[in-house]
């Protein structure tokens, strides 16, 4: 099956949820990946149809999205993304990071906790990004393993676009 | 721009045929997303739409009313419950809605936003960071 890393399955109440009980499940995460770097492998040409189909798919009409003109009045060199367009990317770069073996996480276990974005400024048509990657934090509780990560999202004069933020949750086999 | 002003709401119907579109144009292709028989078999009640497009919807709120999309600063929300599916031209529907929580000295408006399915929210904490 294609290594995947979305979204949210059923109802885990784990957050705000009561950390006391405390049972061992399977091998937690390798804690070494605490610090750990991912710079860019490759970049990403932003297109103005992929803009476009994305805006289609969210239901969003706004015409910065899909028309140069509207973008340009608007003060922008070309059509903007909505901004959750980064997920693109960032996705990307989550499913090949938990899938790397060393970090031993179960990825069918695995749930989107939580996802953030800070802006500079609005990804537009042209920019070409990369994104570099961070495991900020990993820690274990009541069975479930937690895993924060952090992206800088540059464009090609390097200038940071945006940072994303992302915790995932692998829950445990009894949680 | 005030504390406590509302965002005008939005209502969405998300069906099937969105989702797989945006599988498509998000390049998230989990099956749980998808594939009504995987879905039961990690223990869903039936195809969940992703997270990601209901917090995109969410951040529609936000936009529609700023007009310039530019003005969002930071956009976060957690994933607290699924939106279930079913294969139906009604589908899902979501209800969103937002006010402005805070201003700032410095300019910055928080808007807090609400997304509700089944009378239950389904984003925790969904927030936005504005420019006045």
């Amino acid at each position: 099956m294609v290594p995947w890393a979305s979204s949210q399955l059923a109802v885990p109440a784990f957050w705000g949820g009561s950390f006391a009980v405390d049972s061992l499940n399977g091998v937690p995460l390798d804690q070494s990946f605490i610090g750990r770097t991912y710079p860019p492998e490759t970049s990403y040409e932003v297109s103005r149809e992929k803009i476009r189909e994305f805006a289609d798919a969210i239901g969003d009409t706004n015409p910065v999205y899909r028309d140069p003109e509207a973008a340009r009045a608007a003060g922008y060199p070309d059509v903007i993304a909505p901004p959750t367009f980064l997920t693109i990317i960032n996705l990307a770069s989550i499913n090949s990071i938990v899938t790397d073996p060393e970090l031993g996480l179960d990825y069918s276990r695995m749930v989107h906790g939580d996802q953030g974005f800070s802006y500079t400024r609005p990804i537009h048509a042209g920019d070409v990004l990369r994104l570099t990657t961070y495991i900020d934090h990993i820690m274990a509780r009541a069975g479930n393993d937690f895993i924060s990560l952090r992206a800088d999202i540059t464009d090609a004069a390097g200038e940071r676009l945006c940072t994303t933020r992302a915790q995932l949750v692998v829950r445990g086999e009894d949680a | 721009m005030n504390v406590g002003d509302q965002l005008p709401p939005i209502e969405v119907r998300i069906t099937r045929e969105q989702l797989v579109r945006y599988a498509g144009a998000a390049l998230d292709f989990n099956p749980i997303h998808w594939n009504e028989a995987f879905a039961k078999e990690v223990g869903l009640p039936d195809v969940i739409a992703h997270g990601m497009l209901t917090m995109a919807i969410a951040a529609r709120v936000v936009t529609d009313w700023l007009g310039d999309p530019g003005r969002l600063l930071d956009f976060s929300a957690r994933f607290t419950r699924p939106v279930v599916v079913p294969n139906t031209e009604e589908g899902a529907l979501v209800e969103f809605s937002g006010k402005v929580g805070d201003i700032t000295d410095d300019g910055i408006a928080r808007i807090d936003l609400v997304a509700k399915f089944d009378g239950k929210t389904v984003l925790g904490k969904p927030q936005a960071l504005v420019r006045v």
